[in-house]
């Protein structure tokens, strides 16, 4: 490390002062619309639509976010995100171990074929109305099964288990362990799932991230309002603009003051669905390089 | 076989998964070739053949659809390809080690927003009356643009907004694959007295090519499944004609029209499927033959 920094000529010096240069372009383009919209969420609604808030909030207050409290479309699809995404999340993380680790030992007869099965169909699907009939057949539209089922498994995740299970779980392991009268199921349950924390983190963090952004199956599955995530309300707010004004506050207000907190409800919206992810990412942010290091090698 | 019989037992459940959720729809896109009619169910229904392909092929829409789709995707392969690149080699020879790691944070962090909130960005953004955008825009003395009613700006609008949700993440394995680079490379090039530039565009440009054609590859395979989520959410009827894609002309023609219409959609669906599988295994066969990195 030291000998590339000692003595640096005066192209190198050049460079990287250059190269910070660039490294801060883009990270000031990807910080500064971040930054801005929490600081529009925290601002008066006045500031906001008529440009006020260049970089901190304007005259802060927390307008957006009681506005928000009052949205009760919002608190519905907040707990219901809540629920697909635990349950979700925690059917995905079992089925992706369950599928992983027979893939991952040696002695597997057939492991070839089953790997091919779970390949292919990252190559080839049978499309979005054959699905979308399978699940009507099965009788789940309009179900909270429609939410969790149809996604139980994401053949890539399984990938990056099953390679990391093969390099972190040494078969001396398993040898030790069989001669102790320890069959597969127990050297899953005990042995290779507290050995395989950082992936488990990895892999939950994207399942937790994918069912908590998911809205298109929503979209085509769910009917029922009361059952809508998220997203699915958000959409309708963020996307196509309609927001209920009857749900904003109570208070007798005139049009333009309506407009202006039907914009800053969108920032405090943006940033209070955004938060249960930010929450949980630096937590497993360390782990990320191993796990797409590991996704990266080959099947 | 018989001893590891616990084996197929855990691997039940995800086998079932797969068979239904994954190979049954399979057998289900048949109808692509038939006329379904609900209440005779997909066996019952009537062959047509290639009828609702060909209907497809000769349609007004088509070459409209498909040459959006193939612009927006080529777009997006280009646009987002070398970002990922120039960011990993510059955080590379960042000094800073905590500016680097605070880079990296903030960096990643907009991959793991939702498609929903990305477009609710994008539109708040460049709103015309009180988007940032337009704000600045006036600051250098120019006239409000109306992005999201422009046709023209719509390719514009996905690439880049997914340039800047994508870039960090996408180079976190450029930053694994130079750090697997042997310093000693470096440290003889230093002795021979090359400069920083030369290192980077000598050793570690070529270190990390072999990872980055892998997933050139892994992505031509995927060319027609552009972000079919954030196209659908960033249609309006104005910028139709340049949105309008394969998947989102699918999930209209099948499940928003008002006859919907579940043979023609599914055969238009598998359309995008075979060209998809066909070129991923073209451009893999070539990349075996050119003697570069190949997926299997």
């Amino acid at each position: 490390m030291d000998i590339r920094f000692r003595n640096e000529s005066f192209t190198d010096k050049l460079f990287t002062i250059v190269n910070a240069l660039f490294i801060t372009v883009l990270f000031i383009s990807v910080l500064y619309p971040i930054i801005y919209i929490v600081s529009a969420s925290f601002s008066d609604s006045q500031a906001v639509v008529s440009g006020e808030v260049w970089l901190w909030p304007v005259r802060p207050s927390l307008e957006g976010y009681t506005a928000v409290l009052d949205y009760k479309m919002v608190w519905t699809g907040f707990k219901n995100s809540v629920i697909y995404t635990v349950a979700g999340t925690a059917v995905n993380v079992a089925m992706t171990v369950l599928a992983a680790y027979p893939l991952s030992r040696k002695d597997f007869y057939g492991k070839n074929v089953f790997m091919f099965l779970f390949m292919f169909t990252t190559m080839f699907t049978g499309g979005l109305i054959p699905n979308y009939l399978l699940v009507r057949e099965l009788h789940m539209l309009d179900t909270v099964w429609s939410m969790i089922i149809p996604t139980a498994l994401t053949v890539w995740n399984v990938i990056i288990a099953r390679t990391y299970f093969q390099m972190s779980i040494p078969d001396e392991l398993l040898e030790a362990a069989q001669l102790d009268g320890c069959n597969d199921f127990q050297f899953v349950w005990k042995i290779v799932i507290r050995l395989s924390g950082p992936i488990l983190a990895v892999i939950t963090l994207y399942y937790a991230a994918a069912n908590w952004n998911q809205y298109f199956n929503a979209m085509i599955y769910l009917k029922s309002q009361h059952m809508y995530p998220l997203q699915l309300v958000l959409k309708d707010i963020l996307v196509k603009n309609d927001v209920d004004v009857a749900m904003l506050s109570g208070d007798p207000m005139d049009a333009a003051r309506r407009e202006a907190l039907k914009t800053l409800l969108k920032y405090s919206l943006i940033v209070i669905s955004t938060v249960p992810l930010l929450v949980v990412y630096p937590f497993v942010q360390k782990y990320l390089v191993k796990g797409v290091m590991i996704g990266s090698l080959k099947g | 076989m018989i001893r590891g019989w616990q084996l197929y037992v855990l691997m039940a459940l995800p086998f079932a998964y797969l068979i239904i959720f994954k190979y049954v729809p399979m057998y289900g896109a048949q109808i692509a070739f038939k006329n379904f009619i609900v209440t005779k169910g997909i066996w019952g229904s009537a062959w047509v053949g290639l009828d609702h392909f060909s209907r497809f092929i000769h349609s007004y829409d088509f070459t409209r659809i498909l040459g959006n789709t193939l612009l927006l995707s080529f777009y997006n392969l280009l646009a987002g390809f070398p970002f990922p690149i120039l960011l990993a080699l510059g955080l590379n020879y960042l000094r800073s080690r905590s500016y680097r790691k605070v880079v990296q944070m903030v960096t990643y962090a907009p991959h793991f927003i939702s498609i929903v909130v990305i477009v609710g960005i994008v539109k708040e953004l460049l709103d015309p009356r009180i988007g940032i955008v337009n704000k600045l825009l006036d600051v250098f003395g120019i006239a409000p643009i109306n992005f999201m009613g422009e046709i023209s700006m719509f390719s514009s609008i996905y690439v880049w907004s997914d340039v800047w949700q994508h870039a960090g993440f996408n180079c976190i394995i450029f930053i694994a694959a130079l750090a697997a680079i042997d310093p000693a490379l470096h440290e003889a090039a230093v002795v021979d007295g090359a400069s920083k530039f030369r290192r980077m565009w000598h050793i570690d440009l070529p270190g990390i090519m072999p990872m980055a054609i892998i997933l050139l590859i892994l992505n031509t395979g995927h060319i027609l499944d552009v972000g079919f989520e954030k196209v659908l959410l960033l249609q309006n009827p104005i910028n139709l004609k340049a949105s309008e894609i394969i998947d989102t002309y699918v999930y209209k023609v099948g499940l928003t029209a008002q006859v919907a219409n579940y043979s023609y959609s599914t055969a238009i669906g598998l359309f995008k499927s075979v060209i998809n599988l066909a070129l991923l295994l073209a451009v893999n066969k070539l990349a075996q033959k050119t003697k570069q990195a190949s997926l299997w």
